[in-house]
């Protein structure tokens, strides 16, 4: 059910994410506390390649990540065919990556 | 202790007219359930005192299973107050409570009858695991040296003393939740070999540790250092098994 690769690449995603979750609470922090409004927030977001770059790989590890996290919760709670916990891996980490690379196409460049 | 006119013991010391009501799960394959037998309390019995009270002198068909009766051959492992215990090493007082003792066979198992779990799963994973010695020597050439200070043997001594009584198999939640996790013993037991500089095996045992329902599924939960009465820890013997495999992947060889 979880193999020496999906268990690396989970880990492998874990550590990705480690500093940029602390980076973005920082980046949350600091937004609420300066009373940037959304404008001023998207005035700093859009165009910038290193906002679209961290949010980018932030995106990817997280779908990644949680995709392996929910297969194993869903067959330890349902079981299933390993084929179809493939399909289902497969298919929640391209929905969590493409509703979160929607989100940051929409603050960087549109 | 004495001998009664049925020729079974009694003991002097029982506190008269004490009883301990013991359910034991009764029944066959999976249908069954728990039936209370009223037993004497007396001050020094263990829970196998009390399932072979109950089967010599109450019910002659309950079905068990003991060898030793010293805490060496962990055969008389089962479910106390939903507990995994050796019986034999369980004193009632233990956990007794108001009067009340629950029996059952051990968890993760398919029942054979009343309190005999079948094991056949359980050492058929220890094959999985690749848990045969495999060594490169005949008979004919000399015995290999091994070092009781290095670090292999150590790593591997801290594991070795399994007596494969199934206790942690049964703590374990991760088997409950999927069958064919191969499980904490056989895993510890992987791991003592691959420790062992004599084996030659390892790694066809890595590959296999490392599959789909090996080591990579274990939570760390512990319930199997926790319960294990040898006080083995195979958790630990299952991070270093997720250890050396990561490493074989990044190196290409896994």
């Amino acid at each position: 059910m979880l193999d020496a690769r999906l268990f690396l690449l989970q880990r492998a995603t874990a550590i990705v994410m480690a500093p940029l979750v602390l980076i973005h609470l920082a980046v949350i922090i600091f937004a609420v506390r300066g009373g940037f409004d959304a404008a001023e927030i998207l005035s700093r977001t859009r165009g910038s390649w290193v906002w679209g770059g961290f949010y980018s790989l932030f995106v990817i590890a997280a779908s990644v990540h949680a995709a392996i996290g929910l297969r194993t919760i869903g067959f330890e709670t349902f079981g299933g065919s390993r084929r179809t916990l493939d399909v289902v891996t497969i298919a929640v980490a391209a929905v969590l990556a493409l509703l979160g690379l929607r989100a940051v196409f929409a603050v960087v460049a549109s | 202790m004495d001998s009664g006119p049925d020729g079974a013991e009694t003991n002097a010391h029982e506190p008269a007219g004490q009883m301990i009501a013991v359910s034991l799960w009764r029944g066959q394959g999976s249908s069954g359930g728990l039936v209370r037998y009223d037993v004497p309390a007396r001050d020094n019995q263990t829970i196998l005192d009390i399932v072979t009270h109950i089967q010599r002198n109450i019910d002659s068909t309950l079905s068990y299973r003991f060898a030793c009766r010293v805490g060496m051959c962990g055969s008389c492992a089962m479910t106390v107050n939903g507990v995994p215990r050796w019986t034999c090493r369980t004193h009632s007082g233990q956990f007794t409570k108001n009067g009340r003792l629950t029996v059952e066979p051990l968890r993760n198992m398919p029942i054979i009858k009343d309190l005999v779990a079948d094991m056949a799963p359980f050492f058929d994973k220890w094959q999985k695991a690749e848990g045969r010695f495999q060594g490169k020597d005949s008979r004919t050439d000399d015995v290999e040296p091994v070092r009781p200070d290095s670090p292999e043997r150590q790593t591997a001594d801290a594991g070795i003393e399994c007596i494969n009584c199934a206790i942690c198999y049964a703590a374990c939640d991760v088997v409950a939740w999927n069958p064919d996790y191969l499980g904490p013993a056989a895993l510890n037991r992987a791991w003592t070999l691959m420790n062992d500089i004599r084996d030659t095996a390892g790694g066809e045992r890595l590959r296999a540790v490392s599959a789909g329902d090996g080591c990579h599924n274990c939570h760390s939960h512990q319930s199997c250092m926790t319960f294990c009465p040898n006080d083995l820890n195979p958790t630990a013997a299952i991070a270093g098994l997720k250890r050396m495999a990561v490493r074989a992947v990044l190196k290409g060889e896994l």
